[in-house]
């Protein structure tokens, strides 16, 4: 069996912080981590790798930076890791590199057919959560989003079951192999890496794949040029925290108590008390 | 069957990257492992590096090393609680290249250390502890890291795990630290921009200052606190005795707050934004402090060596260049198909004895037992320095004879004649 794991380096989002004066985001100093929806996913890939046998190739389209991400991923286990990284792929947005993993992907196959691809549920740092099913739609690959589980895979059948959070409950889904596989967090628990393969990471030749390497030839489809998304702006929202107030309970009767909080509520969002009030009628 | 490398160094910083590189250089099968994300990550930033140490490992450090600043001015203060007396020395010599003294952000150092580290040949490990040294008798065969496959060989270990080395006390190598032995230091790093910084301490682009600081800020601790401009931040920060906290029951935090409110202090950091706060211990116990440095097997270089001089403040330099040495040993033992014994690593200790770092320490030796012991020197000078300057220039119709001999008098009501003359002999000799 052949997995595939796409990952992403991107800043650790619980360490940014909001510059207090120009607003504006602070990169500086941020470390930079493996997407945590990512890792989920290759811990699951690694898993399935344990029962099955098999490889497990991780991807990465990113700057040469991202390098680090990869050598992570090797060290928990991976047996192949591949940095596409060109010029080119500057600015990419989604689609854009929906369209370049893809294709890299499809290189990828060469070497020996893929029958699952994980990619994590979103990336902290984008939020979109479109590169898996992107990807998924120009391979022609089973999509299966939002999955917490891996109940089987049957390689003779060419079939997997799994486990979907779905809104009010689990869906239990089987479909045919290959797929793609978009995992959410808090699933399982990376694995601590073991001194072997602490030093294979480390001495391992990193695959570095360009544009061209990496099968795209349309650079049209990349890149800025490549994204109908445009970034306009980015800021922190302002911060609306208004200072609480607290009402004296003492002595006083639940339904006094109610009353002053509803009127206080009321005083201060009139629309609130407006549309209750129509509802009531 | 697990790998065998001529030398493992445990540690990445200023210490074992010095001891790697100058190993992995040579052509020797070196692994490096450090317990923190990155080299540098575990480490406390904001520092001055003294180029020359470095300078003689990677002499051409300054085309690619990220520096924040050449110092140009060094001002002391001794402060009371309301003012300050001072010297600025403040040299154009500074502004002359090569530089000599840097301000770095260790996080950024490190890592750029450990690059050339790398680029050298070392095999780099982060994020793996090592928890003890493998032993066959009384030799040093490896270690022991916390992952599964963890037992590593090699012909000799180099401990660069900084202050309180655990793995040498775990193998007996090393006594428990003293606290009276160790400083514990407090840093933060506050956010400014460049031209801030730049008009507040009168310098351009690239120059920086530091400043020294002792005097009531440490609440009669022994100690000392420390102010340095980096590009676009400024390092402060204030380290006092271990056993000093200890006995005194005062908080670092509320220490380092308390001297952030000093009138002279507050307006250099007015409009910044704190970014970090780093505790760290110093070893501090000077030359009759330091352990054991080899034994069959085992080098020991750093902090973990108690190469700190404290009195000037240095400490990476004094971990890059005993580094340095145990590597240039190692090699040279090897080299000459000599074993890694305790008798022939002695080798280490003399150069060590030719070098600057024993030679400095040697010559302060007395220091830090002289200053436990005479309090005065942190608690009544810097308030009576503070009082005359303060005596001296207020005009207000004494004459100035007068106020001089009302100096006197109060120096003397503090401090007897006989205690004013001894304590200076006292210093003399210590600094001598
Ligand atoms: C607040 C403060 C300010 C200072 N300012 C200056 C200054 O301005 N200039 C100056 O020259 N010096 C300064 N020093 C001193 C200087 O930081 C040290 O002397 C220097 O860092 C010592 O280098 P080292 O390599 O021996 O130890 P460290 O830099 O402490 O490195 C030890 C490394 O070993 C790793 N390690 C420890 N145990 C293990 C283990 N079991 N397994 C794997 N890895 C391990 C640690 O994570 C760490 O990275 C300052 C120190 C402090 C605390």
């Amino acid at each position: 069996m052949h997995i595939v794991v796409c990952i992403k380096q991107v800043p650790d989002s619980a360490q940014i912080r909001v510059h207090p004066v120009t607003n504006t985001i602070m990169r500086q100093g941020v470390p930079a981590i493996i997407n945590p929806y990512d890792l989920a996913s290759l811990e699951e890939a690694l898993r399935l790798k344990d029962k099955l046998g098999g490889r497990v190739t991780v991807l990465c389209m990113g700057p040469p930076q991202a390098e680090s991400a990869l050598r992570k991923a090797l060290s928990f286990g991976a047996d192949e890791a591949i940095l596409v990284t060109d010029r080119a792929f500057a600015g990419s947005d989604t689609l854009a590199t929906s369209f370049a993993l893809a294709s890299a992907i499809t290189q990828i196959q060469k070497d020996m057919p893929v029958d699952i691809v994980f990619t994590g549920k979103q990336t902290i740092d984008g939020d979109t959560a479109q590169v898996g099913p992107g990807i998924a739609k120009r391979l022609g690959l089973q999509l299966l989003t939002y999955v917490s589980k891996i109940d089987g895979v049957d390689l003779d059948k060419g079939e997997i079951v799994v486990q979907r959070r779905a809104e009010g409950g689990a869906q239990v889904l089987r479909t045919r192999l290959p797929c793609l596989i978009t995992t959410i967090e808090g699933i399982n628990d990376i694995r601590f890496a073991t001194m072997p393969n602490m030093f294979r990471a480390a001495r391992y030749a990193l695959k570095t794949w360009d544009a061209k390497t990496a099968g795209v030839e349309d650079l049209t489809k990349v890149g800025l040029k490549g994204s109908p998304t445009i970034v306009s702006k980015v800021f922190a929202p302002q911060t609306k925290a208004q200072k609480a107030e607290l009402i004296d309970s003492e002595g006083r009767k639940p339904r006094d108590l109610a009353l002053t909080l509803v009127t206080k509520l009321f005083t201060r969002h009139p629309k609130l008390r407006d549309e209750i009030n129509s509802r009531a009628l | 069957m697990s790998e065998i490398f001529d030398a493992i160094v445990v540690g990445a910083g200023p210490s074992g990257n010095a001891a790697a590189y100058t190993m992995a250089k040579a052509g020797l099968k070196v692994l490096q492992l450090e317990r923190g994300e990155y080299p540098g990550s575990k480490n406390v930033q904001g520092a001055i590096l003294y180029a020359d140490a470095l300078e003689r490992i990677i002499p051409d450090f300054r085309e690619d090393a990220p520096l924040e600043r050449h110092l140009i001015e060094q001002r002391m203060w001794v402060l009371d609680e309301e003012s300050y007396v001072g010297t600025h020395y403040r040299s154009n010599e500074f502004n002359k290249q090569p530089y000599n003294r840097y301000t770095i952000i260790r996080a950024q150092f490190d890592k750029w250390f450990s690059k050339k580290v790398q680029e050298a040949g070392a095999l780099v490990i982060c994020e793996t502890t090592v928890r003890e040294l493998l032993l066959d008798g009384e030799r040093v065969i490896g270690v022991r890291t916390d992952r599964d496959g963890g037992s590593i060989y090699a012909d000799i270990v180099v401990l660069a795990d900084g202050v309180n080395s655990l793995l040498a006390k775990k193998a007996g190598f090393h006594p428990e630290l003293e606290p009276k032995n160790v400083a514990l230091a407090v840093k933060e790093i506050h956010f400014l921009p460049e031209t801030t910084l730049e008009q507040r301490f009168n310098i351009g682009a690239d120059e920086g200052v530091v400043i020294e600081m002792v005097g009531k800020i440490t609440k009669g601790m022994v100690g000392t606190g420390f102010l340095y401009t980096n590009k676009e931040s400024l390092t402060i920060g204030v380290g006092c005795m271990l056993s000093d906290f200890k006995q005194q029951q005062i908080t670092p935090y509320a220490l380092l707050e308390q001297m952030k409110a000093h009138p002279a202090i507050k307006p250099l950091l007015d409009g910044g934004e704190m970014k970090e706060y780093t505790a760290h211990l110093i070893p501090e116990g000077g030359y009759n402090a330091i352990p054991q440095l080899c034994g069959d097997g085992w080098l020991i270089v750093g902090d973990a060596g108690m190469f700190v001089n404290a009195v000037h403040r240095e400490g990476s330099n004094l971990a890059m260049t005993s580094g340095q040495l145990a590597g240039q040993t190692v090699v040279e033992l090897k080299t000459h198909n000599q074993e890694l014994t305790a008798t022939n690593l002695k080798l280490y200790k003399h150069k060590l004895d030719a070098s600057f770092v024993m030679k400095d320490l040697k010559k302060y030796k007395n220091l830090p037992h002289v200053l436990h012991q005479n309090r005065q020197f942190v608690t009544s000078y810097p308030e009576l320095v503070n009082k005359a300057a303060h005596e001296m220039l207020v005009v207000d119709g004494v004459d100035k004879k007068t106020k001089e001999r009302e100096i006197r008098k109060s120096f003397v009501a503090k401090r007897s004649w006989f205690g004013l003359m001894g304590d200076a002999f006292k210093l003399w000799r210590a600094f001598e």
